[in-house]
């Protein structure tokens, strides 16, 4: 505020300070140095250079399926996750009565879904025969072996992520019903049908809350963690040992902390690159109104 | 009026004989896709609440009849699921781990509440050197993936004697550590006209006496949903707990249950169904309680705004 004294805010911003240097920097740096080392807790890290990453790509064999697997999940995961949210959102948005009530319906699996209960109740309704496997008995279909086959392990954890599309989805709404009405009034006179006025008007301008989920659903993808410990344990044959369950057992059970380092910053630069990319294409395809484009 | 009658001959056209017709087809093809769009919604609704529903109802069945039927009505309802899974194959009841759970979250809700508020007044109301590179770091937080500073956190909280206590679930949020709703509340304070303030501190008023009596009041409905988020995101964690944790005396609910399901009879599944029922209410509860809060925070909020 103007008149005071220009350190004042400091004062305020101080626990925020704290915090970021303790909990979030000075962990920051000193990850990124263990994962040099050689350290088992017992003794004090000793630096072995590029050793961990030079094992990680050449000779760990359970990293290559690893990082496969969690890419598999990702590019699985979000896309349908968002595609879900956007159109349950768009079909919301048509001023239908119950909207409250359908809002409400559809978020609660988000916000029960990162408990331990829900991932409890995915292994018993995917189990042999469990409800899934029943309702697909009832349609005269054979049950499906959901945990046994590691080609299918790693789809009923998607589907417990997209069964949570609802958070991306209030997002989505809000940004549905900030949307100008005129536009569509004025491009209805000029004859555009539904699916122009959403391709060429909706889209364009909810680009930015589509980025915005975009981010925020991939970089909690890569940290998916709950789903394979409780619902899979990794199995089988490792096909949803997903790279945050790889470093959890290396750091806390094998208590290989340089190890663990290293894959977790191999992790980090995954995200991170893909984050950037994002980011700078996003120069080509998000529309920020008052943006001098047309 | 005239004017913009005379220019649009479309609705001139529209109100003539042919065009009723087509209007009314038009209606009609609307009801038609809004019939579609409820089933659709009902349909989706179903399936995706189905679970949950079947949760339930599965909690008072009996062991034999989980997987016997893809009904949620138990036959033969039965309390036993409740009754032994309350009970657990260790020392304590899942009673315990309740209390445990709330001493994890009160003081986590509290401390992020007051210092998120405290730190996005200081971001939205001060100008200070290095503001925004410090800004910078809020959001850089936010996209930072926790998995890279887990290891030596928990090394840190070693150090200094915290391990198997509630600290290093407390401490880091009781700091502002979730850029998150530092981040919102800053976008809500934006939000707020800074003409009572200016009139409190013209009385005479400070910047905290200002901050307790003028802006947390008009801030409050955000502080609320901080509050809540906070309780949801801390009663489903489970990785904190997992790795700083380690006497059963100390296990939140979520810590609980997994133990249940490595130490339960192969058979008991009624048990752990039940438990995870009961891990389940009090989000649900607050979720619900507090949706009314919101839409009486929103529209007090427009009144007043």
């Amino acid at each position: 505020m103007g008149g005071d004294n220009k350190y004042l805010g400091y004062l305020y911003v101080a626990p925020y300070v704290a915090g970021l240097l303790l909990f979030t920097a000075f962990p920051f740096a000193a990850s990124f140095y263990l994962s040099f080392t050689d350290y088992d807790l017992l003794s004090t890290p000793r630096w072995t250079g590029l050793d961990n990453y030079h094992k990680l790509f050449t000779r760990d064999r359970t990293f290559d399926k690893s990082l496969k697997v969690t890419l598999l999940y990702v590019f699985m995961t979000v896309p349908i996750k968002l595609a879900f949210a956007l159109l349950i959102a768009v079909i919301l948005n048509y001023r239908l009565k119950a909207i409250n009530f359908f809002r409400t319906a559809y978020y609660v699996p988000s916000i029960l879904g990162g408990s331990i209960a829900i991932a409890v109740l995915w292994r018993y309704i995917f189990a042999q025969s469990g409800l899934v496997n029943m309702i697909i008995g009832l349609v005269g279909l054979e049950p499906i072996n959901w945990f046994g086959d590691p080609q299918n392990a790693l789809i009923t954890i998607t589907l417990l992520r997209c069964w949570q599309f609802g958070s991306a989805m209030v997002i989505f709404l809000a940004a549905l019903q900030s949307v100008d009405k005129s536009l569509y009034e004025a491009a209805s006179i000029d004859g555009a049908n539904q699916w122009h006025l959403f391709r060429y008007i909706t889209l364009p301008l909810i680009t930015p809350v589509i980025f915005f989920n975009l981010i925020m659903q991939t970089v909690q993808a890569f940290q998916e963690f709950n789903g394979p410990y409780i619902i899979t344990e990794g199995g089988p044959l490792k096909s949803t040992y997903l790279l945050p369950l790889y470093i959890y057992e290396k750091a806390f059970k094998s208590f290989d902390m340089g190890y663990a380092s290293a894959i977790a910053w191999v992790l980090f630069a995954i995200i991170m690159i893909l984050t950037l990319a994002a980011f700078w294409s996003s120069k080509k395809w998000v529309y920020y109104a008052g943006d001098k484009r047309s | 009026m005239t004017a913009s009658f005379d220019l649009n001959p479309q609705k001139l056209l529209a109100t003539s004989e042919p065009a009723t017709a087509m209007e009314i087809k038009l209606r009609r093809r609307s009801r038609i896709s809004s019939a579609m769009r409820y089933s659709v919604l009902l349909i989706f609704g179903l399936i995706m609440l189905y679970p949950l529903i079947w949760l339930i109802g599965a909690s008072f069945k009996t062991n034999s009849e989980i997987f016997a039927s893809p009904s949620f009505w138990p036959k033969d309802p039965t309390l036993s699921g409740y009754i032994k899974g309350w009970e657990t194959s260790t020392p304590y009841t899942f009673g315990r781990f309740f209390w445990n759970t709330f001493l994890i979250i009160t003081p986590k809700v509290i401390g992020t509440a007051i210092s998120c508020t405290l730190v996005a007044y200081g971001f939205a109301r001060f100008d200070f050197p290095g503001k925004r590179i410090l800004f910078m770091t809020v959001i850089a937080t936010l996209l930072l993936p926790n998995v890279v500073t887990r290891i030596p956190q928990y090394l840190l909280f070693r150090d200094i004697g915290w391990l198997d206590s509630f600290l290093p679930l407390w401490v880091p949020s009781a700091v502002a550590g979730d850029a998150f709703f530092v981040f919102m509340l800053i976008q809500f304070l934006r939000a707020i006209p800074r003409d009572m303030e200016e009139a409190a501190r013209v009385d005479g008023a400070n910047t905290l006496q200002t901050l307790i009596y003028i802006v947390v009041p008009m801030l409050m409905p955000a502080i609320v949903s901080v509050c809540l988020f906070q309780f949801m995101w801390t009663m489903n964690d489970f990785l904190g707990p997992l790795i700083y944790l380690s006497s059963i005396d100390k296990y939140p609910v979520s810590l609980a249950l997994k133990l249940s399901i490595d130490t339960t009879e192969a058979f008991d599944w009624n048990q752990i169904l039940a438990m995870s029922v009961l891990a389940l209410a009090p989000s649900l509860t607050v979720f619900f309680i507090a949706q009314k809060y919101f839409i009486e925070g929103i529209s007090t909020g427009g009144v007043k705004g």
